[in-house]
């Protein structure tokens, strides 16, 4: 605790950094991950092939990924744009499945009656497959969220500021309680990132609140990205 | 771009294969710490995993290990157990070995509790043992799941092994940090293309065992193989 006293503004600097890098990383995962996923869904053959790729990108390494992005995209290896890059490329493919199960989750049947009503195709994407398919959705935006988080730590080993400089310094200076603050502030990051999504979550789906039934469903939408 | 055939022309020079550091050695420390880390966690989280999946019992604990482990920084728990063990192999060892537990943990549990209910009872009505279930029906009808565990966890370990190196003399890791310590592009770079190759190989020739094992589609639409997803290293 004294340790954390006397570093202060340290430690508050490092926290910044950390979300001004998670954060960004994970908005364009989703936004990524949501076009190949709708892509995927609508050209069932493309969607194989860009499912594919997505999930052997996944299988690189994080730290070697750092050191091949400057080198492709000529950008400085110690560049906050190299961390929210590799860490964007990793959410995107691990959302852009579960963001294909999320569209193929909605009921067809419900979609036709959209567009018996006189729905757009602009209409009945934003009133009726965003909202229907955003619980399974979101369920994959947490596991994200608490990955990308966990994963800035590692920019600390080329030199990219984050939380993850209080496990690098504290192990070459022997501090434990340094150490101990990086992983204990960086799950408190991921743990408050996740409520916050939880909670936008509820505002957005009103209609999943309350009832039992609304109650079960969502439980089998967590079980559904717990296991994506 | 030509950072890339310079870190190619790194690889293939002769002088950087054999003797201690050479890359063959580092290859095999590598390929030596990512098995027997995905060893000593299997040889626990599978028996668990089973024991849970066939019982029932203890699936929140299953649901709980994967969601936590995946919000703690693999570099934390490496850099505080090596100033605790010191440096040396222990503590990457020790490190990779909790990391590869919770998806064999889910795996494992998952392939036993997908395996398809009808079969396991007319099984059970069939006379047979609860060890004889769990040998001859759910295993081998969920191998294709606890597999995709295995490949998950090994996936993930071979990546943090690289990290390893930030603590002890092993593994491809070595010319990563060597090169980024002197300003060697073209070494850090032949590191890391190493690492990312022996990953993609270990990935894909996994991923052909699990579609092996996969066998003859299920008759219940039970194809949600739920592979927990690897946290990254």
């Amino acid at each position: 605790m004294t340790w954390l006293e006397a570093n202060r503004s340290y430690v508050l600097d490092m926290l910044l950094q950390h979300v001004q890098i998670a954060v960004p990383a994970v908005l364009i995962s989703i936004v990524a991950a949501v076009a190949l996923g709708r892509l995927a869904w609508r050209w069932r053959r493309v969607g194989a092939v860009v499912l594919g790729a997505t999930s052997l990108l996944y299988s690189v390494p994080a730290l070697p990924l750092l050191i091949v992005i400057p080198v492709v995209l000529s950008i400085p290896l110690r560049s906050d744009l190299n961390l929210i890059i590799a860490l964007a490329l990793y959410g995107t493919a691990l959302l852009a499945g579960t963001a294909l199960d999320a569209f193929r989750s909605v009921d067809p049947r419900v979609r036709e009656a959209a567009e018996a009503l006189g729905h757009s195709r602009a209409g009945i994407w934003w009133k009726v497959d965003l909202p229907l398919s955003f619980p399974v959705l979101l369920s994959g935006i947490r596991v994200i969220t608490v990955s990308t988080v966990s994963l800035v730590t590692i920019g600390a080993l080329v030199g990219i500021q984050s939380l993850g400089n209080l496990l690098t310094d504290g192990f070459q200076r022997g501090i434990h309680a340094e150490i101990v603050t990086g992983i204990v502030l960086t799950i408190l990051v991921a743990v408050v990132l996740d409520v916050l999504l939880v909670l936008v979550g509820a505002l957005v789906t009103p209609w999943r609140r309350r009832t039992p039934r609304a109650r079960s469903r969502r439980r089998a939408d967590d079980t559904a990205a717990v296991s994506a | 771009m030509s950072l890339f055939g310079d870190a190619l022309a790194w690889i293939l020079d002769g002088g950087h294969w054999g003797g201690p550091t050479g890359i063959d050695t580092r290859l095999w420390q590598h390929l030596a710490v990512t098995f027997a880390a995905v060893a000593l966690a299997a040889a626990v989280a599978i028996p668990l995993g089973v024991l849970i999946g066939h019982t029932g019992r203890g699936r929140l604990v299953v649901v709980a290990t994967a969601g936590a482990v995946r919000a703690v920084p693999t570099l934390g728990l490496l850099t505080l157990l090596g100033l605790w063990l010191g440096i040396g192999l222990t503590a990457p060892l020790l490190a990779l070995v909790v990391l590869a537990f919770p998806s064999l943990l889910a795996g494992a549990y998952a392939g036993v509790e997908s395996a398809d209910r009808g079969a396991v009872d007319a099984a059970r009505s069939l006379g047979m043992s609860e060890w004889q279930l769990v040998l001859r029906v759910e295993l081998p009808l969920g191998a294709a799941v606890v597999i995709g565990g295995l490949r998950a966890a090994t996936l993930q370990v071979v990546a943090t092994a690289t990290l390893a190196a930030y603590l002890s003399d092993t593994g491809l890791g070595r010319y990563l940090f060597a090169g980024l310590k002197s300003r060697d592009y073209p070494q850090m770079l032949a590191g890391a293309l190493l690492v990312a190759a022996l990953a993609l190989l270990l990935d894909v020739a996994l991923a052909f065992v699990q579609r092996a094992c996969r066998g003859p589609a299920p008759l219940a639409p039970s194809d949600a193989a739920p592979e927990a997803a690897p946290a990254k290293g």
